[in-house]
């Protein structure tokens, strides 16, 4: 019999509106508004209109009902102020609902962001025991675990360094160590994974997954679709508040990609979003175009499309290759391919110097199969740095209409579709 | 919200409800306990981190009220001659600075708090009152270095204690009840109104010449304006402290109880209006 790990009801949250943005109100704007409130209250009962309405708030989550088995790994996907990550907010009881209720059965450890609390002056050492507690650890637990979490966060040699002198991939992997050790019954998880390179990426995908499969609940929000198809079984999708799908994971990924939900045709980066790491590479923006050099979300398989990546140098760099990794939204590789694949490109382009650039990559008519695609850029140089990697930086639709075969309406397996040359010879 | 531990097949699971509550909240006071350890490292955390990158380092624990001692022989001994109830004027001074500058840091500090620990309250759960009282607990370090000087000086000017100086704890104590209940109320006003960030330095200024810092209390006479003053509840602190140390002075009865009973009135209201504002933090700070 499986138990109830998490009864959600009703729930809601209302938010004024300006509050996520400016939050705290001077005192002057209190005191108005305690003198006009009850005045246009007079106004609006004279006139007759029984309604209160409040025009200045907004639901950011609301009539969310659903449940979670103990042992569950359910994946929260949704657009960008979906209200996912009120929704851990309110679970983890950061913030109270304005309505409705949910019930949680067992400890629950909530990883909004990694290295919360993290002093810069502090040793690394001092923050562990810091961060622990702040996420709920006892210290018993933490002296406990304190081996294995420098072993995972490979920084025996820094332990008694302030992280301030910390490269920011050492503090993510400490952070994250924290955290992945800490022993709740129930984890709630929002786009830790978002940072970070790749390998570290990895790591933190198989220690959530083997955090899964020691039975405990896990509560996962992210826009990463092929780690939320990886790690989760079912899913559920938000959309402005509202709980649209609570159905397996697939086919929330499907409905959330089929919908637009995603980001599609450009991605620009804002300042905030590049990791520190990537300097002095700066990626700026990534698009899609169709023959008509138009930015757009769905092409056609018999069109050639073309991808675009803006970046900046601050700095010259030697041996730089920007390229993108193509995948279907499955998470199959379609393919891999950099700006300097070709020696007399990479000799021409052996150290680009600081300033603005654009890499083109064409693809050729006839080449992707339909479906969705993901696109992840890359920069760095052989065997130095991998200076940034996005991955699903983009989504886009491709639609085989007028491809070869499309007169049969019909899916074909497999990424590519190829206008192959076909010969019928007649033998007889 | 509720928290009840029920028990579950074998393990006990602690079943948590998340609900809005209404009204006014008391305080819970076996969840701070539970949380007693994050309130323990939350004290360490503020002590290590204090005086990292300066330049003198835990002196300026000392630095601080001896410096402010060494203005006031000046300008309110040597020059406005005011009177010390026979104490050397360094001495006065100081011990009523003691005291003071303990307050004085909890209340600023604890005021500051819950804005400056934003990125904690957005993100994770736990007691928020954990925030102001550990900036607070955090100052009695800094009280113990500066009070090794006082004995010190007790030492030089031929000072010795009485029997009085048991009952500097409790004077202790008041001066912390107050100034967690007065950073209570400033600290949840904060995470509104950030007028409170300009007005805690001034409020602390005008209590500071309220409270017989730079002046004897017996300058105060007259029993009901004794009563009145010992309105201000860092009046009988450090007019106790100075008592207690220097044995100088009544002991402060007549206004003690005016001091104690306003101390924890303000303690009691402020914890009240901080659980009644605690809900909104997150969202608002």
């Amino acid at each position: 019999m499986t138990e109830l790990a998490i009864h959600v009801e009703d729930l809601g949250k209302q938010y004024r509106i300006g509050e996520q943005v400016s939050g705290y109100r001077t005192l002057r704007e209190s005191l108005v508004e305690v003198i006009s409130a009850p005045i246009r209250r007079l106004s609006s009962s004279l006139r007759g209109s029984t309604t209160d309405v409040r025009e200045d708030t907004i639901w950011a989550l609301r009539h969310v009902s659903f449940e979670v088995q103990a042992g569950d790994v359910l994946g929260i996907i949704g657009r960008n102020g979906a209200g996912k990550s009120t929704l851990l907010k309110l679970l983890s009881r950061i913030t109270e609902p304005t309505e409705g209720m949910a019930t949680i059965h067992g400890r629950v450890g909530s990883l909004l962001e990694v290295g919360t609390g993290f002093h810069p002056e502090l040793t690394g050492r001092e923050n562990i025991y810091l961060n622990g507690a702040i996420l709920g650890m006892k210290r018993t637990e933490i002296d406990h675990r304190f081996d294995e979490i420098v072993d995972f966060a490979e920084i025996e040699k820094f332990i008694d360094t302030p992280v301030k002198r910390f490269s920011s991939g050492m503090y993510l992997r400490l952070a994250f160590a924290v955290a992945a050790h800490l022993e709740p019954e129930i984890l709630l998880v929002d786009e830790v994974l978002a940072v970070g390179d790749a390998e570290f990426q990895r790591k933190c995908l198989g220690k959530m997954s083997d955090v899964s499969q020691e039975g405990r609940t896990v509560l996962f929000v992210s826009h990463n679709m092929s780690a939320i198809l990886n790690l989760t079984e079912r899913a559920i999708l938000l959309d402005g508040g509202h709980l649209l799908l609570h159905t397996s994971s697939e086919e929330a990924v499907d409905h959330y990609l089929a919908s637009g939900f995603s980001q599609t045709g450009e991605r620009v980066w804002r300042e905030d979003e590049i990791p520190a790491v990537a300097t002095p590479f700066r990626p700026v923006a990534l698009r899609i175009l169709d023959p008509d050099r138009h930015v757009a979300d769905s092409l056609r398989s018999a069109d050639p499309m073309a991808i675009e990546f803006d970046y900046a140098l601050d700095e010259p760099i030697t041996g730089l290759r920007v390229g993108l990794v193509l995948m279907t939204n499955r998470g199959e590789y379609v393919f891999t391919s950099f700006d300097t694949d070709d020696t007399e490109q990479f000799e021409h382009y052996s150290v680009r110097s600081a300033g603005r650039y654009r890499s083109r990559c064409i693809i050729p008519p006839d080449f992707l199969n339909a479906g969705q695609y993901t696109v992840s850029v890359i920069a760095s140089s052989f065997r130095i740095k991998r200076y940034f990697r996005e991955d699903s930086a983009l989504t886009f639709t491709v639609d085989a209409t007028g491809s070869p075969g499309s007169h049969w309406p019909e899916a074909r397996p497999g990424p590519v579709r190829p206008r192959l040359d076909w010969q019928i010879e007649v033998r007889s | 919200m509720s928290l009840v531990e029920t028990q579950r097949g074998e393990t006990p699971l602690t079943v948590t409800t998340v609900r809005p509550s209404r009204g006014w909240l008391g305080v819970n006071l076996r969840e701070l306990w539970r949380y007693r350890e994050l309130i323990y490292f939350l004290i360490w955390r503020d002590v290590k981190v204090r005086y990292k990158q300066t330049l003198l380092g835990a002196a300026w624990a000392i630095l601080k009220p001896f410096f402010s001692m060494v203005v006031f022989s000046v300008i309110f001994g040597t020059l406005a001659k005011i009177p010390t109830d026979e104490v050397p004027p360094p001495l006065f001074y100081y011990s009523g600075l003691l005291s003071w500058v303990f307050f004085q840091d909890g209340i600023t500090k604890a005021s500051n708090s819950l804005v400056s620990g934003r990125n904690l309250i957005t993100k994770v759960y736990f007691p928020r009152l954990a925030i102001p009282i550990s900036s607070v607990i955090s100052g009695l370090v800094d009280f113990l270095l500066a009070f090794l000087v006082l004995i010190g000086m007790m030492v030089y000017y031929g000072y010795r204690p009485t029997t009085a100086i048991w009952t500097l704890p409790l004077f202790l104590l008041l001066a912390l009840i107050t100034s967690l209940g007065g950073g209570l109320w400033l600290a949840a006003l904060n995470v509104a109104y950030r007028d409170i960030g300009y007005v805690t330095p001034f409020l602390v200024q005008v209590w500071l010449y309220a409270s017989p810092v730079v002046y004897s209390a017996t300058l105060i006479k007259g029993d009901l304006w004794q009563l009145v003053y010992g309105l201000n509840p860092m009046a009988g602190v450090v007019q106790g402290f100075r008592w207690a140390t220097l044995g100088v002075g009544q002991p402060p009865s007549s206004f003690l109880v005016a001091s104690v009973a306003v101390a924890l009135f303000l303690l009691i209201s402020g914890a009240l209006y901080f659980r009644r504002m605690e809900r909104t933090f997150a969202d608002v700070v």
